[in-house]
């Protein structure tokens, strides 16, 4: 084994450690995390679509769950799951829109959990959660015409998206719907600067679980996260400072 | 029955996990090749479910009589024509590189002109939206980035060469640079807490749970 595998399996572990010793150990007191507006906003849609009786529309990219691009698609399939579940009730259920086959299934799977937990699985309709097309723009074109034509005052896009997510804001705005987005590539969080009012950059995607009371393993997961980036913030450090003083 | 799906999410997960640490002559790798490819199999079957799905979406709206049924319509007619000239003509027919080459290609090629379009209009909104100091140097970045990027007619004449032989290096190579990958360590940290959730069963986004 080569050093560069013993460390990555040394950080695999110990963040499989953190994970799971924050998950079943945690304290009484639940943690406490900077305020995220992008989710608040969100907060307040699902409530006005629910007494409105407009829908929600949900996309969640196209990072299929076999390649690299699959971390933000799990993210917001977890974040669908806590979605549907508040919003099933509505007098439109959410629908939501995905670039990769296997990410379609997943989310009508997750949609039907929701729907379930809420105790309304008989009015679960397969159709909610469409395959919108398997290219960046065809998936976009089609989401597009979903948001358009199916009464959607709010619409929440996590997941893996490249520059196309700015045509969906843009979409968005025109249609007087709040758009809130999400995704892992920088490129397109640079867009999302420009055409959303609050953007969710970088690491915020993956704290969408946390912010939206899915469980204290995602409560967990943030915790892990910002004691890792702390060890990396010293450990860089701590690298540099050796560089310029010679020792290293 | 759900004890049984995470038992195979945990250990194919484990199995592909500890597959890209050992060195490339184990089992262990020529395992984690199998079970990624048939991963990727699946993903294939994964794509025809969808595009069933979608079908099925677009019949509904056809049957239902909804707004915009004639896109669907055509929609359907494409896809099955599509389908049929694969099946029976094979990839390489000149009519399945037509539907590409003037069809798949040229409409992509739009969108990507339209992208250009709402983003210049989106900073340009920018100002107005959120008038802050950010705002500012994200706009005064671009532009700077932008105007030692483009070819000047009159060449590269002083003051202006400092913008692309000093400010804009500098603005690109080492802000830009270390806040893209603040971004993807920040990233890669959540990948990989998201990741071992899936793994160890705690978030399942399988079995309708």
């Amino acid at each position: 084994m080569t050093i560069t595998s013993i460390l990555g399996l040394l950080f695999v572990l110990i963040t499989t450690g953190l994970l799971l010793g924050l998950t079943y150990f945690q304290r009484k007191s639940t943690p406490v995390f900077r305020d995220i507006p992008a989710y608040s906003r969100l907060k307040r849609a699902i409530g006005h679509s629910v007494e409105d009786g407009t829908r929600l529309h949900i996309s969640l990219g196209r990072g299929g769950l076999q390649s690299p691009d699959g971390a933000p698609s799990l993210a917001g399939l977890a974040m669908l799951r806590q979605l549907a579940e508040q919003t099933s009730v509505g007098d439109k259920p959410p629908i939501v829109t995905s670039g990769a086959g296997d990410l379609a299934i997943l989310s009508r799977d997750t949609l039907q959990a929701g729907y379930k937990a809420a105790g309304a699985e008989d009015i679960y309709n397969p159709a909610t959660g469409r395959l919108t097309g398997l290219t960046p723009f065809s998936y976009v074109a089609g989401a597009i015409t979903a948001m358009r034509d199916e009464d959607v005052s709010a619409n929440f896009a996590i997941g893996h998206f490249g520059p196309e997510i700015a045509l969906l804001t843009d979409a968005a705005e025109r249609t007087n719907s709040l758009s809130i987005a999400a995704t892992d590539d920088p490129a397109a969080q640079a867009l999302l600067f420009t055409s959303v009012d609050d953007p969710i950059i970088g690491e915020e995607l993956f704290a969408a679980g946390a912010y939206s009371n899915a469980g204290k393993a995602h409560l967990a997961s943030l915790q892990a996260q910002d004691i890792l980036r702390w060890a990396i913030i010293l450990i860089l450090l701590g690298g540099s400072a050796l560089k310029i003083t010679g020792f290293f | 029955m759900r004890v049984f799906a995470v038992a195979i999410a945990f250990s194919v997960g484990l199995l592909v996990l500890l597959g890209y640490f050992v060195p490339s002559e184990t089992l262990l790798v020529d395992v984690r090749l199998v079970l990624v490819q048939w991963a990727v199999i699946l993903a294939a079957v994964a794509v025809l479910v969808g595009v069933l799905n979608l079908l099925g979406v677009h019949w509904q709206k056809i049957q239902r009589r909804q707004k915009g049924g004639a896109y669907s319509i055509l929609l359907i007619v494409s896809l099955f024509s599509a389908a049929v000239l694969g099946i029976f003509v094979g990839t390489d027919s000149p009519t399945l590189r037509f539907y590409l080459e003037a069809i798949i290609i040229p409409a992509e090629a739009t969108l990507m002109a339209l992208l250009a379009v709402t983003l210049v209009y989106a900073s340009a909104r920018l100002l107005r939206h959120r008038p802050d100091l950010m705002s500012f140097l994200f706009l005064g970045t671009a532009v700077i980035t932008l105007f030692a990027a483009a070819p000047l007619p009159f060449g590269k004449v002083p003051p202006l060469n400092l913008l692309s032989d000093f400010l804009s290096p500098w603005l690109t190579q080492v802000f830009a640079t270390a806040g893209s990958r603040g971004i993807l360590i920040g990233i890669a940290l959540g990948a990989i807490t998201t990741g071992l959730r899936a793994m160890f069963g705690i978030d399942r986004q399988y079995g309708g749970n």
